[in-house]
C-alpha cells in the first residue's frame, strides 16, 4: 500500500520536476538567443570566411553586458558570451585568418551578484585538447587608465582551431606570432564549426587589434525558456497592458530577447529559431512521456492498492458475520470498514509521500546528478489520491462482505 | 489405465471448477497477474520504443553532418549521388551553393542556392512569411536583415554578380535569427545558371542514434576521400546527452513501477494461495499426495500466469501505442521479443508465489486447518 503511493509521489514528482531538469539539459544545444548591434551592416560570411572588408562596423559595448544578469529573468540565463571577430595575418605566408575574441570563464558581477560567463557555458560542445586559456582581466578602471597593453602581457594565451593548428602544424603549448604579439597556444579547439578554421583568444586581445576597446559585435545568451505556445506567438504590440505584463513575465524565448533589447542599448535581440524552437518541442515530449508514464504508474499503483484492500476484506468475512450475528447494522459494518480504509490512507499515504521523495531524489541524482525537488503541494494530492484509490478499491469488497449470510460465513462454508 | 483417466479428467475438472466455484477470488488474483503484466510490458515497450520516437524529433534540429570540399577546395563531382546510397533510411541531404553579389548601393550580400522543398523539410524552424514558387522566375528568399534594406515593402530588387544585373521578386522573408537572416537564398536552378558556381557544402541530417551516426560519417569519409565530412558537434553532443538523459529516467521509472507491479503481484497470489488452505486440506484428507497437491496448485498458477501474461502483453502493447501516439503523434514498433519474456516472466513469477505458502500449508496437520486453526 505504501510502496503503491510511494512510486506514485515519485511519478508525480519525476513527471512535475523533469521539465526543468530536461531544460537545463538541452541547454548543450549552447545559445538560444543572439544579441547584436542595431545597425545596417551586414556580416558576409560562409563556413567562417569573412568576405567583407572590413569597414564602418559598428558595436554593442562590452560595459553594457552584465545588465543582462539584471533582466527579469535573470535566473533563467545559464550563461552568456560576447563575440567579436577579427581577422589577422598568420604564420610565414601571411596568411587570412579569423580571430574571435570572446569570454572563456570569466567573472563578472551586476550589483551584488557574481556569477561567471563565457563559451564554457555557451558552448558546451567544444572541446579542447590541453588547457583553456585564461580571460584577461576586465576592469573597467584599468581600461579608462588605457593600459591595455599591461593588461594583455599575462593573458596572452589563446586557442587554435583544429583546422588551423593541422594546417599551421602547431600544436597546444606552441607560440604564434599574430599582429606584432606573441601569443601562447594553450589548447586545440574541436568545435566541429567554423570556429575550427579560426583563433579563439580572450575578447582584450581581439579589441586590441581592431583598436576598438569595450567592443563586441554580437553576444550569445542561453537561457532556459518555456515551450513557445498559442499566446507566446501573438505580437505583444497588439496586446491590452495586463496580457502584455503576463507576456513579459512568462520566460518565453521571445520575452526573453525583449528584455535583452531593452537592458544593452543599441541592440537588436532575436531568438536562434534552431536552437529554440526544437527545444520547446523535444521537451513537451518528454514531459509528455514521463507524464503519461506518471499516469499508468498512478493506475498501476491503484488498482494494486484496491487488489490489496480487497483481499484482506476478504479474509475479514468471519469478523464480518460475528459482527452482524451479534447485531450490527449493514451501515456500522460499512462506515467500520471505510474508517479502517480511510485512516489505512492517510498513513500509507504519508509514509508514501516521505519515501517518495526520497525515491524521487535517488532517481535525480542518479539520472541528472542533481536533486528533484518534490513539491509540497504533492502531499495532500498524493493523501486524496490514496484515500479515493484506497475507498474505490474497498468499496466493491466491503458490498460484498456486507451481504454475505452470517450463519454461512461463521460455518465456514463462504 | 482407467483409473489414470480418471485421475486427469478429476484434477482438469478441478482446474476448472476453481473459475466458477469462487470466481470472484479467482478474477482478483488473475487480474493481478494482468496488470503486473500489462504495466512491465508497457514499460518495456516503451524504453525500448521510445528512442526511436525521440530521435525522429531530434530530427527536427536539422543538419548533424556537414559536408565541404577539403582545404577549402570544390566539392567533388556528383558528391550526393554518391552518398545518397549510404544514408540511413529517412535521412535527408541538401546541397547549398554559397555566392557574394553586390546590392544596388554597392553592399556585399551572401548568395545562396537552394532546393527550396528540400531546405523546407531539412530546416522545419526556418520562419517564412510565405514560401516563394521555385519555378516563377526572379523567385528569392529574403534574410529579415536584408529585407528592411533591399525590399522594405516587399517590391522587387536588383542584385549584381560580376557587373552582371538580375532582378528579384520580393516579398518572401526569412527569420532564423541566425546567419541566414542576411543573405539571399535563391532556387538552386536559378542560382546554377546566374553565378555558375557549383555546390559547394552539403547539409545532411542523418537518421539515427548516436552510434549509428558516427558509423554513417566513417562511411562517408571512406567513400568521398576528397571530400571534408565533419559531424556538427553541437547537434551530435547534444542530442547523445539529451537522449541519454532521458533514456535513464525512463529506464529508472520503469525499474520502480516493474518492482512495484511485481511485488503487487507476489503478495494478491501468495494470499490467494493461502486463502484456498481448506481446498488444500480437504484434498490431503481425501488422500493427496504431496506431489499432486503441489502438482494441482503449480497448474493453477501457471495456467494464470500464461493467459494473465499474454492479455497482460496485448492490454501493454495497446496502452505504450497509445501514449506513443497521444505524445509523439506516431505509433511505436512493438516488440516481439517483449511477450515470451512476459509470458515466461508471469508464469515464474505466479509459480514463485506459490512456493511459500505452500511449503508453509505442508507444515500443518490437514485436521488442523479444517478446524480452522
Amino acid at each position: 500500500m505504501s510502496l503503491g503511493i510511494a512510486v506514485a509521489t515519485a511519478m508525480i514528482a519525476i513527471a512535475t520536476d523533469v521539465g526543468d531538469k530536461i531544460s537545463r539539459e538541452l541547454r548543450a544545444y549552447g545559445a538560444n538567443l543572439v544579441v547584436y548591434p542595431d545597425t545596417k551592416t551586414l556580416a558576409v560570411n560562409v563556413n567562417g570566411v569573412d568576405l567583407k572588408p572590413v569597414g564602418e562596423t559598428e558595436f554593442l559595448r562590452e560595459s553594457d553586458l552584465p545588465a543582462i544578469k539584471g533582466i527579469f529573468w535573470r535566473n533563467n540565463i545559464v550563461g552568456f558570451s560576447p563575440m567579436l571577430p577579427v581577422d589577422v595575418k598568420v604564420g610565414p605566408q601571411q596568411r587570412s585568418v579569423r580571430l574571435i575574441g570572446t569570454y572563456f570563464r570569466k567573472q563578472l558581477s551586476f550589483g551584488k551578484d557574481n556569477f561567471v560567463a563565457g563559451v564554457e557555458m555557451t558552448h558546451p560542445w567544444w572541446k579542447v585538447a590541453g588547457s583553456w586559456p585564461g580571460d584577461s582581466p576586465s576592469n573597467p578602471s584599468d581600461r579608462e587608465a588605457g593600459d591595455r597593453r599591461n593588461r594583455l602581457s599575462h593573458a596572452a594565451e589563446v586557442l587554435l582551431g583544429e583546422t588551423l593548428a593541422h594546417q599551421l602544424s602547431l600544436k597546444a603549448g606552441g607560440n604564434i606570432q599574430i599582429a606584432d604579439r606573441q601569443l601562447n597556444v594553450s589548447g586545440i579547439l574541436s568545435s566541429g564549426g567554423d570556429e575550427d578554421g579560426a583563433i579563439v583568444a580572450p575578447l582584450a586581445l581581439a579589441q586590441d587589434i581592431l583598436h576598438q576597446p569595450g567592443a563586441v559585435g554580437q553576444v550569445y545568451v542561453s537561457a532556459i525558456t518555456k515551450p513557445e505556445d498559442d499566446f507566446a506567438r501573438r505580437d505583444p504590440k497588439t496586446m491590452s497592458p495586463e496580457l502584455r505584463d503576463r507576456w513579459y513575465c512568462s520566460p518565453y524565448a521571445t520575452s526573453i530577447a525583449f528584455q535583452l533589447q531593452e537592458a544593452i542599448p543599441h541592440s537588436r535581440a532575436e531568438q536562434i529559431r534552431q536552437v529554440a524552437q526544437n527545444e520547446g518541442r523535444v521537451l513537451s515530449r518528454i514531459q509528455g512521456l514521463m507524464l503519461l508514464m506518471a499516469l499508468a504508474a498512478l493506475l498501476a499503483s491503484g488498482l494494486a492498492v484496491s487488489a490489496a484492500m480487497a483481499t484482506a476484506i476478504l479474509e475479514r468475512r468471519t469478523e464480518v458475520g460475528l459482527m452482524k450475528a451479534l447485531g450490527a447494522s449493514n451501515r456500522a459494518i460499512i462506515s467500520l470498514f471505510f474508517t479502517e480504509a480511510g485512516l489505512l490512507a492517510l498513513s500509507g499515504g504519508a509514509i508514501g509521500y516521505g519515501f517518495g521523495s526520497l525515491l524521487a531524489h535517488q532517481i535525480g541524482r542518479w539520472v541528472f546528478d542533481s536533486r528533484i525537488n518534490v513539491q509540497p503541494v504533492l502531499l495532500p494530492l498524493v493523501i486524496a489520491i490514496a484515500v479515493l484509490v484506497t475507498c474505490a478499491g474497498s468499496a466493491l469488497a466491503i458490498r460484498r462482505a456486507v451481504h454475505y449470510d452470517p450463519a454461512l460465513v461463521l460455518r465456514g462454508d463462504l | 489405465m482407467k483409473a489414470g483417466g480418471q485421475r486427469r479428467s478429476m484434477f482438469l475438472r478441478m482446474l476448472l471448477r476453481a473459475w466458477l466455484v469462487q470466481p470472484g477470488r479467482m478474477a482478483l488474483a488473475f487480474l493481478a497477474v494482468v496488470i503486473a503484466a500489462s504495466i512491465v510490458s508497457t514499460s518495456f515497450n516503451l524504453y525500448l520504443g521510445s528512442q526511436t520516437n525521440l530521435l525522429s524529433e531530434f530530427r527536427n534540429y536539422g543538419a548533424n553532418v556537414i559536408v565541404t570540399g577539403r582545404d577549402g577546395g570544390q566539392l567533388p563531382v556528383a558528391a550526393l549521388d554518391r552518398m545518397q546510397p549510404l544514408l540511413p533510411p529517412g535521412s535527408l541531404a541538401v546541397e547549398f551553393s554559397y555566392a557574394v553579389a553586390r546590392t544596388h548601393r554597392g553592399q556585399a550580400v551572401v548568395v545562396a542556392g537552394v532546393d527550396f522543398d528540400k531546405v523546407r523539410q531539412l530546416n522545419s524552424w526556418w520562419s517564412v512569411n510565405h514560401w516563394p514558387r521555385a519555378d516563377l522566375p526572379g523567385a528569392s528568399l529574403l534574410g529579415s536583415r536584408l529585407a528592411p534594406m533591399l525590399s522594405p515593402k516587399g517590391e522587387s530588387f536588383e542584385l549584381s554578380f560580376d557587373h552582371r544585373s538580375i532582378q528579384l521578386a520580393g516579398g518572401s522573408v526569412l527569420r532564423t535569427g541566425g546567419d541566414e537572416d542576411q543573405r539571399v537564398y535563391l532556387p538552386m536552378q536559378e542560382f546554377i545558371g546566374r553565378t555558375g558556381v557549383r555546390t559547394s557544402v552539403i547539409e545532411i541530417a542523418v537518421n539515427g542514434s548516436p552510434e549509428e551516426i558516427t558509423a554513417t560519417l566513417r562511411e562517408l569519409s571512406a567513400a568521398l576521400p576528397e571530400a571534408d565530412v565533419r559531424p556538427i558537434q553541437q547537434m551530435v553532443d547534444a542530442e547523445a546527452r539529451v537522449l541519454d538523459k532521458t533514456h535513464g529516467l525512463v529506464a529508472a521509472c520503469s525499474t520502480l513501477i516493474i518492482i512495484t507491479t511485481v511485488l503487487c503481484m507476489l503478495s494478491t497470489l501468495t494470499s490467494w494461495v493461502l486463502d484456498r488452505r481448506k481446498d488444500f486440506a480437504v484434498m490431503k484428507a481425501l488422500g493427496a499426495s504431496d506431489r499432486l497437491v503441489n502438482l494441482f496448485f503449480a497448474a493453477q498458477a501457471g495456467i494464470m500466469g500464461v493467459l494473465g501474461g499474454c492479455t497482460g502483453f496485448l492490454i501493454g502493447v495497446g496502452l505504450a501505442q497509445w501514449i506513443a501516439r497521444v505524445n509523439f503523434h506516431a505509433g511505436i514498433a512493438t516488440r516481439p521479443a517483449v511477450f515470451p519474456a512476459i509470458v515466461l516472466g508471469s508464469i515464474a513469477l505466479a509459480l514463485a508465489a506459490t512456493v511459500v505458502p505452500l511449503s508453509l500449508l505442508h507444515r500443518v496437520e490437514p485436521a488442523a486447518m479444517l478446524r480452522g486453526e
